[in-house]
C-alpha cells in the first residue's frame, strides 16, 4: 500500500498575524512555521495504516525551499519520503493540480490532506485533486478504516454523520478524530536528515484566483461589563440592544 | 437576457463574447427541505444576479416537492432545475459535480453559488476544476465588481483576517459562509422544469451506507446561537445547566478545544483555529478563557458575551457582554431570566 500524505507549511496556532507591502503579503517576519495541524492529523493516519509494513508513506508540500524544515518534520513523525514541489502555492487549484501530477507518476492508493490549511483556511486541495484525478473524494473526515481494497469512511455532516464505503483509489480530507497526532521521538528526529527528499519542479496552469489583499477585522468596542447577580440585565441588552434573542 | 458587449480585465483586455449569462445556485436538501443556510445561498446568489443584470436558476438534486421547491422563488429564484434521479438519491459529490455543471453548461452560467456546508466543501471544488473556474470558499461578503475584476472577501488565517480573493477565470464559483449574509425576500414565481442528465456509474464509487443525524439538536456550523462551555466546567457532568440553556435559545453547543480533548465533549462542537470556525449572531461563551487560537474560531460572531470568574480573562477583550462571576452561579441565575423573559 501507498499513501501520499499532502502537507502545507502554516504559521504556527499563536502568530498575531499581520500584513506587509500595503497589506497584499503576509508578515512573514519572526514568523515559526509548522506543518498543518490536520495535516499533521492526515500524517499520522497513514503512518498508522502503515504500521507493520503494510505500506509506506510519502508526504508532499507545495513550496519553495524555505519549506524544508516543515518537511523533515513530517519524515521526523515518520513519513518514509518526501517530495516538494518547487513553487509558490500561490491558491489551490494550482496547489492540487501540481499534487495531481505528482500523484500520476507513482501509483498511490490513498491521498489524505487535512480539511484544511489553517493559513487561507481552504476546504478545495483535496477535492480538487480527486476532480483532477477522476477519482472519489471525501471531505472532513472523522474516522477512516481501510482494509487493503475497501476503505470505510465517517464523514461530518450538519448535526452528524455519514458512512461512506469507497474501493479503489481516493482521496479524502481529514479532520479531527481521524488520529491521535504523533509526535516525532529521538529516532525520528535523527533518522529525517537522511531520508530521501526529493525536488520536482512545478508545471505551468493557467491562474483561476489570486489574493489582491488582506484586511485585519475592526477592533470591538469595550466589553459592556454587567454584575454577576443581574443576568435579568443580561437578558435584556441580548433582546432589546443587541437584538440577537 | 443577452448582454451587451463589454470590455472586461483579465490581466489584459479582450471583447467578451456576447452570450446568455446567468448565476446558478445549487440547493442542498436535507430529507425534501431546504435549511435556512440555502435559502441565503439563493438570497445571495440573487444579489449577484442583480449586480450582473442576469437571471438566476437554482438547482436542486432529489426528492423535492414542488411546495417546497416553490419556496426557493421566495429568494429569487427564477427558474428551478429538479433533478430526482434515484441513483442520485445521496449526496456523492463527484456525481453531484457532474450534474451541477452540467446545469451550469446548460444555463451558460458564469457564476456558481453554493452554501459552504460540509457538503458544499467536498462539492465545489470539484465544480471549480469542471468548469476551469477559480473557487472562493467561504466568501463572507457580495463580490465587488471593481473595474472588471470580480472580488470576493472571505475569512483567512482562522479569523484573524481577511483575505480579497480575485477569481480571473471566466467562471467563477462562490461557497458562502453561513450566516455571513442573511436571508432576503425576493419574491418571484419560479419555472420549475425536469432536469435529468445522464449519471455515470463510475461518478459513484462512493457509496453512503448510512446517515446518522441528531434531529433534536441545532447544527452547529449554521446555528445562528451558540452556547460554548470550556475548562470552568470543571467535567462533563456538569453539562446539563449547558444544555439547558442552549435548549431555550434554540441554541447549539459548542466546547473549546481541552474539553473535547479530554473527551468531555465530541469533537464536532470543538470551535477555534484547529476545530471549527463559527460566525453565528450570538456566541456566549461559559468558562473559556479565550486563548488565541479560541478566538481564532469565534471572532467573526456578531454579538460574543463572556462569563468568566476571572477578571483578566483575554476573552473579555473581545466581548461585547460580560459578566465576572462563577459559571455555577451565573448560568442558573441566567436560565432563570431567560424562562421570566419568554414566560
Amino acid at each position: 500500500m501507498k499513501i501520499l500524505v499532502c502537507i502545507s507549511n502554516v504559521p504556527d496556532t499563536t502568530t498575531k498575524i499581520t500584513f506587509t507591502n500595503d497589506n497584499t503579503q503576509f508578515n512573514t517576519a519572526g514568523v515559526q512555521f509548522i506543518v498543518n495541524p490536520y495535516d499533521e492529523i492526515a500524517l499520522s493516519k497513514a503512518i498508522e495504516l502503515c504500521e507493520g509494513g503494510k505500506g509506506t508513506v510519502t508526504v508532499l508540500n507545495v513550496g519553495e525551499a524555505a519549506t524544508d524544515p516543515t518537511i523533515r518534520k513530517a519524515l521526523a513523525i515518520g513519513a518514509d519520503d518526501a517530495v516538494r514541489i518547487n513553487a509558490v502555492p500561490r491558491d489551490a487549484y494550482f496547489t492540487a493540480y501540481q499534487i495531481a501530477e505528482y500523484a500520476r507518476t507513482a501509483d498511490f492508493d490513498i491521498i489524505l490532506t487535512g480539511r484544511e490549511s489553517i493559513d487561507y483556511n481552504g476546504n478545495q486541495v483535496a477535492a480538487m485533486i480527486g476532480e483532477f484525478l477522476e477519482i472519489p473524494s471525501i471531505s472532513i473526515i472523522k474516522k477512516l478504516e481501510y482494509d487493503g481494497t475497501t476503505a470505510t469512511i465517517e464523514r461530518e455532516i450538519e448535526g452528524g454523520k455519514e458512512i461512506v464505503t469507497v474501493s479503489g483509489k481516493f482521496v479524502a480530507s481529514c479532520a479531527e478524530g481521524v488520529a491521535e497526532p504523533k509526535i516525532p521521538n529521538m529516532r525520528g528526529i535523527m533518522s529525517a536528515r537522511t531520508k530521501p527528499l526529493t525536488v520536482v519542479e512545478a508545471k505551468d496552469i493557467a491562474e483561476v484566483a489570486k489574493v489582491v489583499s488582506f484586511e485585519t477585522p475592526a477592533p470591538r468596542g469595550a466589553v459592556k461589563l454587567i454584575p454577576a447577580d443581574d443576568a435579568t440585565s443580561l437578558i435584556g441588552l441580548l433582546h432589546t440592544e443587541a437584538k440577537v434573542i | 437576457m443577452i448582454r451587451p458587449k463589454e470590455v472586461i480585465s483579465t490581466g489584459w483586455n479582450y471583447i467578451k463574447e456576447e452570450r446568455n449569462m446567468s448565476v446558478l445556485v445549487y440547493v442542498e436538501q436535507v430529507d425534501g427541505k431546504f435549511k435556512k443556510s440555502v435559502f441565503e445561498a439563493v438570497s445571495y446568489a440573487k444579489a449577484i444576479a442583480a449586480q450582473t443584470g442576469t437571471n438566476l436558476t437554482a438547482i436542486a438534486i432529489g426528492d423535492v416537492a414542488e411546495s417546497e421547491l416553490q419556496e426557493l422563488g421566495k429568494y429569487g429564484a427564477e427558474k428551478i432545475l429538479s433533478v430526482n434521479n434515484t441513483e442520485l438519491k445521496n449526496f456523492v459529490n463527484q456525481a453531484y459535480a457532474a450534474v451541477v455543471t452540467e446545469a451550469a453548461q446548460k444555463e451558460a452560467a458564469d457564476v456558481i453559488v453554493l452554501s459552504n456546508s460540509f457538503s458544499g466543501k467536498g462539492l465545489a471544488p470539484r465544480i471549480a476544476v469542471k468548469l476551469k473556474a477559480g473557487l472562493v470558499d467561504g466568501a463572507i461578503e457580495l463580490p465587488k465588481l471593481d473595474g472588471g475584476k470580480f472580488l470576493v472577501k472571505k475569512n483567512a488565517f482562522s479569523g484573524k483576517a481577511f483575505a480579497v480573493t480575485e477569481l480571473t477565470s471566466d467562471i467563477k464559483v462562490i461557497a458562502l459562509n453561513p450566516n455571513a449574509f442573511g436571508v432576503k425576500e425576493n419574491s418571484v414565481s419560479p419555472a420549475i422544469e425536469a432536469f435529468s442528465p445522464a449519471v455515470q456509474s463510475t461518478d459513484l464509487a462512493a457509496i453512503v451506507k448510512e446517515i446518522v443525524r441528531a434531529t433534536d439538536k441545532v447544527s452547529l456550523p449554521d446555528a445562528e446561537l451558540v452556547v460554548s462551555a470550556g475548562r470552568g466546567l470543571k467535567g462533563p457532568e456538569n453539562w446539563g445547566m449547558i444544555e439547558e440553556l442552549a435548549g431555550l435559545l434554540g441554541a447549539a453547543t459548542a466546547c473549546s478545544k481541552p474539553v473535547s480533548d479530554a473527551d468531555w465533549r465530541p469533537h464536532s462542537e470543538h470551535v477555534g483555529q484547529t476545530g471549527i470556525a463559527i460566525s453565528p449572531n450570538l456566541y456566549i461563551a461559559i468558562g473559556i478563557s479565550g486563548a488565541i487560537q479560541h478566538l481564532a474560531g469565534v471572532s467573526s460572531s456578531k454579538v460574543i458575551v463572556v462569563i468568566n470568574k476571572d477578571p483578566e480573562a483575554p476573552f473579555f477583550k473581545v466581548a461585547d457582554y460580560g459578566i465576572v462571576g462563577d459559571a455555577f452561579e451565573v448560568v442558573p441565575k441566567l436560565i432563570e431570566a431567560l424562562k421570566a423573559h419568554q414566560a
